[in-house]
């Protein structure tokens, strides 16, 4: 690890992000964990750092959403409608008068759940798939990336739309949907970060010993291969949270009445030009949103793998 | 080189052949009966529904519906449309025409915005410009497509006036969905042109070519820009494909009379055709672009090719 760092330091090892923020890295000590090193490079990325915070404070925003909600997000107020923000609606009220930052605080639990429970469910098939394409080879590689590829052939959204018109609307459909159309990513990343580990000597030294297939696989090789996978994760949360706005926006993710940010623009696009806070507060969150987990992404591949840059 | 290509094709033609097992597998358990809707209130005489299963081949076993629909593809068939009883080829080649339009305006504005901001940035490495370019496509990676779009419509055609709202067809309506469909990717091409650039700028043969006296012209026409080009065309290549993909969004915002509009339209009338027509369109085209994105790879790179 300490060869990395040090050439990590070098005058030409800055890349896109390092124009607008990075501070290179101190010395590393004499001896520091794996870890400890990822974290220390993950922390000395600044824009890395603007990232986590965005994505803490979305999820400390869903977690609490009941206590910094000012109004009821379905409370609707017909003698109020479409009013301006003020200090009674910070963001202002719908076209049926109910409050746009109570219902923007709520819409950030759909985001967070639809985001992470999507991707799990593209890690869980991901991962399984991806490593036993890699460490047994062969057919079974090869009837599982043909498979991966069958999935991968279809654009995202058009394929969540697909699961969609089988299941019917809902919170449940739009996370399995992107589940399904998102695991190919996962299996091939993984995939190829294990072929690569396979054939280190460490691997056959843990087969010497008489390790078995499943303790090589768990203990030897997914925590040397599961970097690969990591950032990309953070990025396809980010992903999944635009997917599912836009399907939401399209009229085929959640229902319509449940706060949530891709129904709110959807809705704010009959108040075009007249009242463009309906839907730049909602779409300020989503940018907000994605950026964060975009940062993440960035500095985790940076912070595990200062070659790949 | 010909063995690579067979094997592509032969793995093109899995694709292709998975993909429809899947869509028809999922449209056939769909809730609701899209011949039941099809003659309004009027047709709910059982003989009439039963009449129009039949013409439609929904009476017949799923595996030789499947048959029917494979072999019909193969010849370009997409069958017949439930609302307009026409041919989905024939409802559908005009709107695909209209997204291929827009989808090459918003490759045409991704080459020109992406390499060019991408080159000034790396040529012009820390200066304000640099910073400028980074900050930018650092900021739009965040923004969804259908943000864009909101933003454009209503500051160029609320506010200002100067594009139609929603779409009419004509060269003027195609510019504010092409720059929505094209911003974020001539993000991604501007940050993925300045890498690669640098890193070819520090490459062993440009600073030969810097050494032995060749003119800066000459060093970054023929070395610098032909090398570091290759990943930008595989990445367009790539993208285009998810353009028409994406091009849904977008279609739907500005009305655009596209495969991706008619896709949406196609859902809330529960008509399956056309449904099954675009999804059809857009996974074939997606493949036969990463095919070509590959073997155009495979040309330029010969270790891919050998592996």
């Amino acid at each position: 690890m300490t060869e990395l760092t040090k050439s990590d330091q070098g005058p030409d090892a800055a890349t896109a992000q390092s124009a607008v923020a990075n501070n290179t890295a101190e010395p590393a000590p004499a001896r520091i964990t794996q870890w400890g090193e990822i974290r220390h490079r993950f922390m000395a990325n600044r824009l890395a750092v603007v990232g986590l915070v965005l994505v803490a404070l979305l999820f400390a925003i869903a977690a609490a959403a009941p206590l910094i909600a000012t109004h009821d997000p379905y409370a609707q107020d017909l003698t109020n409608t479409l009013a301006d923000p003020s200090g009674d609606h910070w963001f202002g009220t719908d076209a049926l008068g109910r409050d746009q930052f109570s219902r923007i605080i709520y819409g950030s639990r759909i985001a967070v759940v639809v985001g992470l429970a999507s991707i799990f469910l593209a890690c869980l098939i991901g991962c399984v798939l991806g490593a036993l394409s890699g460490y047994f080879g062969k057919a079974i590689d090869s009837a599982i990336m043909r498979v991966a590829d069958i999935f991968f052939a279809f654009p995202l959204l058009i394929g969540a739309i697909v699961i969609i018109l089988v299941m019917g609307r809902g919170v449940l459909p739009v996370i399995i949907s992107l589940g399904v159309f998102s695991w190919a990513t996962v299996a091939r990343l993984l995939r190829s970060s294990i072929l690569s580990v396979r054939e280190m000597d460490y691997v056959t030294a843990a087969r010497a010993l008489g390790a078995g297939t499943s303790r090589i696989i768990l203990r030897h090789i997914m925590p040397n291969s599961i970097a690969a996978v990591m950032s990309y994760v953070s990025f396809s949360v980010g992903t999944a949270v635009v997917a599912e706005a836009s399907l939401s926006f399209l009229g085929i993710g959640v229902s319509p009445e449940v706060p949530e940010w891709g129904n709110m623009i959807s809705s704010a696009r009959d108040f075009l030009g007249v009242k463009d806070f309906l839907w730049a507060y909602p779409s300020a969150a989503i940018v907000l949103t994605v950026l964060g987990f975009v940062f993440v992404g960035d500095g985790l591949r940076d912070a595990l793998d200062p070659k790949l840059r | 080189m010909g063995k690579y290509v067979i094997r592509r094709i032969g793995q093109m033609v899995i694709v292709l052949f998975g993909a429809t097992l899947i869509l028809f597998a999922c449209l056939f358990v769909l809730p609701g009966d899209p011949v039941g809707s099809l003659g309004g209130d009027k047709a709910r005489d059982p003989a009439v529904i039963q009449q129009l299963r039949e013409r439609y081949g929904l009476d017949k076993p799923l595996v030789e519906q499947y048959g029917t629909y494979v072999s019909n593809l193969v010849q370009g068939d997409l069958g017949e449309d439930y609302t307009q009883r026409r041919e989905v080829t024939e409802v559908l080649s005009p709107k695909l025409g209209n997204t291929a339009k827009l989808a090459v305006a918003a490759i045409v504005i991704d080459v020109v915005l992406g390499i060019l901001a991408g080159l000034i940035a790396a040529l012009f490495r820390y200066s304000f410009w640099d910073v400028l370019v980074t900050l930018l496509t650092t900021m739009a990676i965040g923004f969804p497509s259908f943000v864009i779009g909101m933003i454009l419509q209503s500051q160029f055609a609320v506010n200002l006036g100067w594009f139609p709202l929603i779409s009419d067809g004509s060269f003027n309506s195609l510019i504010m969905p092409a720059f929505t469909l094209a911003i974020i990717d001539a993000a991604l091409v501007a940050r993925l042109m300045r890498g690669t650039m640098l890193e070819v700028l520090r490459a062993d043969y440009v600073k030969t070519a810097i050494a032995k006296g060749l003119p800066r012209r000459t060093v970054l026409l023929k070395h610098v820009m032909r090398n570091s080009i290759i990943p930008v065309v595989t990445y367009i290549g790539i993208s285009f494909g998810g353009l028409l993909g994406g091009a849904l969004i977008t279609e739907a915002i500005f009305n655009w009379d596209g495969i991706g509009f008619a896709l949406v339209t196609a859902i809330q009338q529960q008509n399956n055709p056309i449904i099954v027509g675009v999804v059809t369109y857009g996974v074939a085209v997606f493949v036969l672009l990463n095919l070509l994105v590959d073997l155009l790879y495979a040309v330029l790179d010969p270790r891919i090719r050998l592996s």
